[in-house]
């Protein structure tokens, strides 16, 4: 089975480190990633309020596209790591499978441009495919330095299990936590998997933003975790690139590493920090048991 | 002497659209909302309702009582940061974050949003940078807002704007596709048409079918 890869706009630029970490554990487990040519924005949130046929249509290209791509082998699974962009494409592909009028007037628009698209493709989380395509056994096998002692909390986020998505439960996800106790992680109980660290409103209002992300990580660190794992590259960014400004509003301590699952699982299969951009964190990440110290701050050229 | 606030504002039959709840129904799926029982649960599990003028549950009696001006005129919908939790929790399986989006539409369409306010203005750059460039860059997206809302702001952000650099984490090169004609072709097909109607669309729509 291969694999498209739908990157997004984020994982370019201030996702990076999460593109160069899930690049580096797909490679490592053998999972074959062939990245989606000419991809566009997938129109989620902040697009959608301006226009929603338009959001549509945007992510009908990007399916159009990944057909063509594919040259029409069976079916096709299209990676999407960020989860704004994954809840848009699902979004998408749902509303067009159930609203019959709205495809027509979306495939209308995209055969003006040549493009035509029909319905074998699965929009597909990361953690989905590390989860239910390969065996836990096969994960396990590929640890090499175990995180014995790391205490993580498994962060979702909003917009990963609902309300589109069926790989996991919508209110008590427990797919990350498992794969976490896989690498031999303590994963701490945190019921605020789910909640909303603010999305956008952290950069527009911001005051409202700020609030939200304090919560977590406060709840964080009161249950004493090292580390928060997310699969989200604005729940990463909100939480770590914030934390001093919420240290300074809230009085709360700014010492919480925040990473990508995908950068703690490369991290226990052995790969090098380089790789999987660890270096990119503004908290170093340390990994305890195995007497590294991560550490963040060098100047990384693009 | 200041204005006690205790007086709530008050609506008379006359000053409400009664067709206004048909047109956030136009979306689909958008019927569902009829079937609200004004339980609160939307309002409870939304993390942002206590920075909101109406909260969620609010909205909803007041789309299907016809207070068009106050639902489109409100922060409400703009504070939503669609993380759906009310969708994934309303026992009426009502698709509220969708129902914000329309009213945002609405609101954009009619020029009655919010003036200055920063969400708005964010959509409408990321709006213009996809329809040029088919993708967003994040820094310019940035640059962008704080210039039309508050210049002071960038200032004070230029530190972890820096910071983000020298991690390599900003890039400022513009995104773009490399087929942007193809994008033109396709928008230029939907450019009149819209998921919410409005309410001359809607007359027009019952003339035709009848």
């Amino acid at each position: 089975m291969s694999y498209l890869y739908y990157p997004g706009c984020s994982l370019k630029s201030t996702g990076r480190a999460y593109e160069e970490s899930m690049l580096a554990v797909f490679e490592h487990l053998q999972l074959p990633l062939e990245e989606l040519e000419d991809w566009n924005c997938c129109g989620a949130t902040a697009y959608m309020a301006i226009s929603e046929l338009k959001a549509f249509a945007l992510s009908a290209r990007n399916f159009a596209l990944a057909e063509k791509q594919a040259g029409g082998a069976g079916e096709i699974n299209m990676v999407v790591p960020c989860a704004a962009c994954y809840l848009g494409l699902n979004k998408a592909y749902r509303y067009l499978k159930e609203h019959a009028d709205l495809q027509k007037t979306i495939l209308k628009a995209l055969k003006a441009a040549g493009l035509s698209y029909s319905d074998h493709l699965r929009i597909r989380h990361p953690l989905d495919i590390l989860a239910n395509d390969i065996s836990p056994d096969r994960i396990k096998e590929a640890v090499s330095r175990p995180l014995e002692g790391l205490k993580v909390a498994c962060y979702y986020g909003c917009q990963i299990v609902r309300p589109y998505a069926d790989f996991d439960d919508q209110h008590e996800p427990v797919i990350m936590d498992k794969l976490l106790r896989l690498l031999g992680a303590e994963v701490v109980d945190w019921p605020l998997k789910t909640r909303c660290c603010g999305g956008s409103l952290t950069g527009t209002v911001e005051d409202v933003g700020l609030r939200l992300s304090y919560i977590l990580l406060k709840e964080a660190k009161k249950r004493g975790c090292d580390v928060i794992a997310t699969a989200c590259p604005l729940c990463q960014f909100n939480l770590e690139c914030y934390q001093s400004q919420i240290g300074r509003k809230y009085g709360n301590g700014n010492d919480i590493a925040v990473a990508y699952f995908t950068q703690l699982m490369g991290a226990a299969f052995g790969i090098a920090e380089h790789d999987l951009g660890l270096q990119r964190l503004f908290v170093p990440l340390h990994l305890q048991g195995t007497g590294d110290k991560v550490t963040g701050g060098q100047y990384v050229s693009r | 002497m200041e204005k006690w606030k205790g007086w709530r504002k008050m609506r008379y039959e006359a000053e409400l659209d009664p067709d206004f709840s048909r047109e956030i129904a136009s979306i689909p799926g958008g019927d569902q909302l009829y079937s609200c029982i004004q339980c609160g649960t939307c309002s409870g599990m939304c993390p942002l309702s206590p920075n909101m003028d109406y909260t969620p549950r609010q909205i909803i009696a007041m789309i299907r009582a016809g207070f068009k001006g106050d639902v489109l005129s409100s922060y409400t919908t703009w504070l939503c940061a669609s993380c759906y939790s009310c969708t994934v929790e309303c026992p009426k399986e009502i698709k509220i974050t969708d129902i914000m989006y329309a009213a945002k539409r609405l609101a954009i369409r009619e020029k009655v949003h919010p003036k200055r306010f920063p969400t708005p203005v964010l959509a409408r750059e990321f709006f213009r940078s996809v329809e040029k460039n088919g993708r967003s860059t994040e820094s310019r997206l940035l640059v962008n807002l704080y210039l039309r809302t508050n210049p002071f702001k960038m200032f004070k952000q230029t530190g972890l704007g820096l910071k983000l650099w020298m991690k390599g984490r900003l890039g400022i090169r513009k995104e773009s596709i490399k087929r942007t004609g193809e994008l033109r072709k396709i928008f230029k097909v939907l450019e009149t048409e819209h998921m919410v109607k409005t309410k001359d669309q809607l007359a027009r729509q019952e003339e035709v079918s009848s």
